[in-house]
């Protein structure tokens, strides 16, 4: 392909390794980012020969160049001519591979083992495989922790003496000096195993993993926790008894919560990986442990896994270990000292009525759903109310909605806007969950008196929220309870309010239709347009533009063009512009 | 108004987050600070009460000074032993008397190692360790605040201080005692005892970092067979701190200690150490929390240039690669640490780095950030810095002149306008043909700047031209190349189906 434009000479390299080169690094960013736009101005054959050597040998820059050179190079295979060449790319990468900066060498393991596909099966012994060799022996452990990434893509395509090479290799990782080492190796076991013969799985993984999970460091143990749910996928039911059950007991027991936190954070991929019978005979017993760990941090981890963790119980027992083993736990829970617990918990205790049936839900969780929907916490009561939808499908909410109203009262007037705004979120569901009526009567108060809060983020909301309530009960329902109070409001002496009138207009106008807006909502826009605040004007601009669509030519001809003319003539300029806007848009120049 | 309730930092949306703080509440940045304040604080405990196994009742011994001389060693074992049980500290009224008994135990055991001759046999120390071990090797607990910030939060204060104090107190007179032997320690203040010690480090509570840090000083200055294994260990915890985790309580004090090693080191400096200034307290510079630690820090680099001063292009190189970009406090404390190194910089050094360090100063000059331009104008106001730069005019002052000219245009801020004002006239004092000559050409340069840039601009264009044109071609080649693949392996087929039917 060489020579095929005649124009390769235009640029000599020199040239284009200055800009490389250049001393503001932001322009040196540039360059690198533009790599492949050199490369191929350059040509497959110099980009090999002229290139590459230059950036392998000037790799010593801002580490922001480095990483942007890690990324690109991973992507350079058809630059150097295709997959018969990407070895070229390993030396640079083997130097970025082992700078300091954990991003730079990150992002070099990741383009070595995207380049690592394309190598063929010789090329990848050849010289992929003693790069990773060389790395896994480097002196400094930054180049020993990117070699551990780099196993699992070459073991799989590499003759079996090769192979034994690499798993040595690996096993000298695992017992590396440096912590930093042990850790990377240890959150690549688990990827390693997978493309292990089962055989060395038993006899290698299975030994490195039980060392892991009893270093000296706790940063390291919790890592094999993770490796773990990979190797008892991988081993036969039979086998995890012995091999893994031992060191998964001490981990769930480890004296740093910080590896407990990590198995119950693993909790559910653990139970699926050991499957129903470990899980009946060893993980109801530690799930419970954890779920009374002396740490919060714990407990908030299992309480977070609940739900998941009785959904994947075996069918046949899992009521009885629910009731008898996991509930007693979860009722402690609700009344625990430390709130991230219980709002851990509050998220996913509505999901354990559907497991257990309407019976046991009015019987045993509904006192507790009660009990959490008048927690002094304002998010163990929002996570609670989130989630009714799951009960709603057990046991209708109705016996709920007698608990839940002050509940909701009492958020929608916190003190927070956060905790405010959350709530609106909730509102069509609870709309439509508690019908019409309930609503009407008890909560479509609240929603107008967020129309006039005094932040604007609850106001928007509030906006939003009314048309998710119309698309809900329907346009007659807008028009009897809603849209007469929007409209009120556009005499409000205060500005904002009356723009919270045409924002509300804008978003109902579509769900209620043709007939409501060009009856109700227009005549009050257009009066607007008189308002003395050109904010108001130019919204009254802004509105027309929205709902003209829904309006007929007819009425947009005799009404809104006029008025539209009109503030395209105002004396404020933001009026005009969003007034020329609206012409424009609606066509009525 | 917002009142500062029991608002939980963590969102309704991610409740799953223990740990982080919700994006929602960053954005609203206002309420956190009185809500942190108005949270209760708590003293903590650690996990390690829930492993003792059964809670033994605790009976008084009688005093250690009222012993008979026999029974002397029997009795301090034995209140050795007493002082292994650990209590409940959350629960503040629980085992009030058997605290108490620890407590007073602890308080004869601190004084008796203090003040009697004779009392370290070498029996006692494997139980002394033991004591030691038992009361303050634990697990630390989660942060009570997830984004705890050192300057401005109140840390967490650990519960069990009453009983854990005297232990430490205990520990260091232990070591300070005249009776004390190094060569029956060892056996018990092994590697895996400092590796403990120094998790301890990332302790919350400043009282208890201050005792480690004597106490860890003392191991290093009385364990010999220890100091190499100490050194690697805080190079561990430095360089987890760096690329791993950012968080570590422990910086600063395991920096004050290093600073009294550096020190001591021999010369010439071993190549151990100078990699350990490289790789380590260079990078250290990078960190967020660079403000807890960077007087330390500074001493510890400046201790290095003292003992060797070849060490000093690599630190100041060093520090130019890691300049904040962003973070303008941090620059400010690096124009700090680079001062401090100037004071002390030999000349031959001076000259070997000058280049680059002037074209950073420079560019801090020219920073919109007043204080960063303030603190590297005022280099100029240093006599021995402005000594090195007179001596090296000739190659300085074309490095910042532009600058100079241009800010003293254009900068914002008075003083910083009258400061330049200052250090020009230094410079036409010191050389003014130079100055002259380069306010002549000061015209010339900035348009051959300019035109440098459009020529850059054209070239890129050009290149991404080109680029679009080989793109093209290249697509329409893999078009081509995959056609002819395709009639290839119909054609390779065909005859196989028709071996497979003649078959």
């Amino acid at each position: 392909m060489a020579g095929a434009d005649g124009d390769d000479s235009l640029y000599p390299i020199a040239v284009l390794i200055d800009e490389l080169r250049n001393e503001d690094v932001q322009l040196r960013l540039n360059s690198i980012k533009k790599l492949s736009t050199i490369a191929l101005a350059l040509g497959v054959e110099r980009t090999r020969t002229e290139l590459l050597p230059f950036l392998t040998d000037t790799i010593y820059d801002e580490d922001e160049v480095l990483l942007a050179l890690a990324e690109q190079l991973g992507n350079f295979t058809m630059l150097v001519g295709g997959p018969e060449y990407v070895h070229c790319l390993l030396p640079p990468l083997e130097s970025l591979a082992t700078v300091e900066e954990t991003v730079v060498r990150d992002k070099a393991v990741e383009s070595l083992r995207k380049i690592s596909h394309e190598h063929s099966p010789v090329d990848l012994e050849v010289h992929f495989e003693p790069l990773v060799k060389r790395l896994a022996s480097g002196d400094w452990f930054t180049s020993r922790t990117s070699a551990c990434g780099l196993f699992s893509v070459c073991y799989p395509r590499v003759s079996s003496t090769v192979k034994a090479e690499i798993r040595q290799h690996f096993r000298n990782l695992c017992s590396d000096d440096t912590p930093m080492v042990r850790r990377a190796a240890a959150s690549k076991l688990g990827e390693f195993a997978k493309v292990l013969e089962l055989e060395y799985v038993k006899s290698d993984i299975i030994s490195l993993f039980t060392a892991l999970a009893s270093d000296e460091q706790d940063s390291v143990r919790l890592l094999a926790v993770e490796a773990c749910v990979s190797i008892a996928t991988l081993l036969p039911q039979e086998d995890l008894e012995t091999l893994v059950m031992p060191t998964l007991r001490q981990a769930a027991e480890d004296k740093s919560w910080r590896v407990r936190y990590m198995v119950a954070d693993k909790f559910s991929e653990l139970q699926k990986a050991v499957g129903p019978e470990i899980t009946k005979n060893d993980l109801v017993p530690a799930f419970q442990n954890l779920l009374k760990d002396c740490e919060a941090e714990v407990r908030a981890a299992a309480a977070n896994k609940v739900k998941e963790f009785c959904e994947n119980l075996p069918e046949d027992s899992r009521e009885t270990i629910i009731m008898t083993h996991i509930l007693p736990c979860v009722k402690e829970l609700v009344s625990d000292t430390n709130q991230h617990v219980k709002s851990a918990l509050a998220s996913v205790i509505m999901g354990l009525s559907t497991i257990l049936g309407k019976d046991n839900t009015i019987e045993h969780l509904l006192p507790l759903f009660l009990a959490q929907l008048k927690d002094e916490c304002p998010e163990v009561r929002l996570n609670i109310i989130s989630n009714l939808d799951c009960v709603n499908e057990v046991i209708g909410i109705r016996q709920l909605s007698q608990s839940l109203l002050p509940a909701i009262v009492e958020l929608a007037e916190d003190a927070k806007w956060r905790v405010r705004l959350a709530i609106i979120e909730y509102m069509p569901l609870l709309a439509g969950q508690l019908g019409v009526e309930f609503f009407d009567e008890k909560l479509n108060s609240l929603c107008m008196a967020w129309l006039v809060d005094h932040v604007y983020a609850i106001r928007e909301a509030a906006t939003c929220n009314l048309t998710k309530l119309v698309e809900k009960f329907g346009a007659e329902w807008a028009q009897n309870t809603i849209v007469p109070k929007v409209l009120g409001m556009a005499n409000d002496p205060n500005y904002l309010h009356r723009m919270t009138t045409l924002f509300c207009i804008n978003a109902l106008s579509e769900a209620c239709g043709q007939e409501i807006t060009t009856k109700h909502m227009l005549p009050v826009v257009l009066k607007m347009s008189n308002d003395q605040v050109a904010n108001v004007r130019f919204n009254v601009a802004k509105s027309l533009q929205k709902i003209g669509p829904v309006l007929d030519s007819n009425c947009l001809q005799t009404e809104v063009k006029p008025v539209l003319e009109k503030l395209a003539a105002d004396q404020d300029i933001d009026v005009k512009y969003f007034a020329q806007e609206a012409i424009s848009v609606l066509a009525l120049a | 108004m917002e009142t500062p309730t029991k608002l939980p930092p963590s969102s309704p949306s991610s409740p799953t987050t223990g740990f982080s703080v919700p994006s929602a509440e960053k954005v609203d940045g206002f309420p956190r600070r009185s809500m942190r304040r108005a949270r209760q604080r708590r003293s903590h405990s650690s996990s390690q009460f829930r492993y003792q196994s059964s809670q033994v009742e605790l009976t008084p011994l009688p005093l250690l000074k009222d012993a008979p001389v026999a029974e002397l060693h029997d009795l301090f074992c034995k209140k050795l032993q007493q002082c292994c049980v650990l209590f409940d500290f959350l629960d503040c009224v629980a085992d009030l008397k058997g605290k108490e008994i620890k407590r007073a135990a602890l308080n004869e055991l601190v004084e008796s190692v203090a003040t009697s001759r004779g009392v370290l046999i070498e029996p006692l120390y494997p139980e002394a360790i033991k004591m030691i071990s038992v009361n303050i090797f634990r697990t630390l607990p989660p942060s009570e605040n997830p984004d705890f910030d050192p300057e401005e939060d109140e840390p967490t204060l650990e519960a069990s201080w009453p009983h854990l104090q005297l232990v430490y107190e205990f520990f260091l007179r232990f070591l300070e005692s005249p009776d004390f032997q190094p060569s029956m320690a060892k056996r018990y203040v092994d590697q895996k005892f400092v590796l403990q010690l120094l998790e301890l480090f990332d302790s919350e509570d400043p009282r208890e970092r201050e005792y480690l840090k004597t106490i860890l000083h003392r191991v290093y200055g009385k364990l010999l067979g220890l100091r190499a294994y100490i050194r690697k260990q805080i190079n561990n915890i430095f360089l987890r701190f760096i690329y791993e985790t950012e968080h570590f309580n422990g910086v600063a004090e395991l920096l004050e200690i290093l600073g009294s090693i550096i020190n001591g080191f021999a010369l010439p400096l071993k190549s151990e150490h100078k990699q350990f200034l490289v790789r380590v307290l260079i990078p250290l510079h990078t960190a967020k929390s660079l403000s807890i630690f960077h007087a330390q820090l500074a001493y510890c680099v400046v201790q290095f240039m003292e003992k060797d001063a070849t060490v000093t292009e690599y630190i100041i190189r060093g520090l130019l690669k890691y300049w904040p970009k962003t973070c303008t406090q941090k620059e400010v404390m690096f124009l700090g640490e680079i001062e401090e190194i100037l004071d002390v910089i030999e000349p031959s050094q001076f000259i070997r780095v000058q280049e680059p360090l002037f074209k950073q100063i420079a560019a801090c000059i020219s920073s919109p950030h007043f204080q960063v331009a303030e603190r590297a104008l005022y280099f100029w106001n240093n006599e021995y810095i402005l000594s090195l730069i007179e001596e090296n005019c000739q190659v300085i002052l074309p490095l910042v002149f532009g600058t100079l000219y241009r800010v003293s245009k254009e900068h914002w801020n008075q003083t910083i306008v009258s400061l330049i004002y200052n250090v020009l006239k230094t410079f036409m004092e010191m050389n003014s043909k130079l100055f002259d000559d380069l306010t002549a050409s000061y015209k010339v340069e900035k348009q051959k700047e300019l035109k440098r840039e459009r020529e850059r601009a054209e070239l890129w264009r050009s290149l991404e031209e080109q680029q679009e044109r080989r793109l093209q071609s290249l697509g329409e080649a893999s078009r081509n190349q995959k056609n002819l693949q395709e009639r290839e392996k119909n054609s390779k087929n065909e005859p196989e189906n028709s071996a497979a039917n003649a078959t």
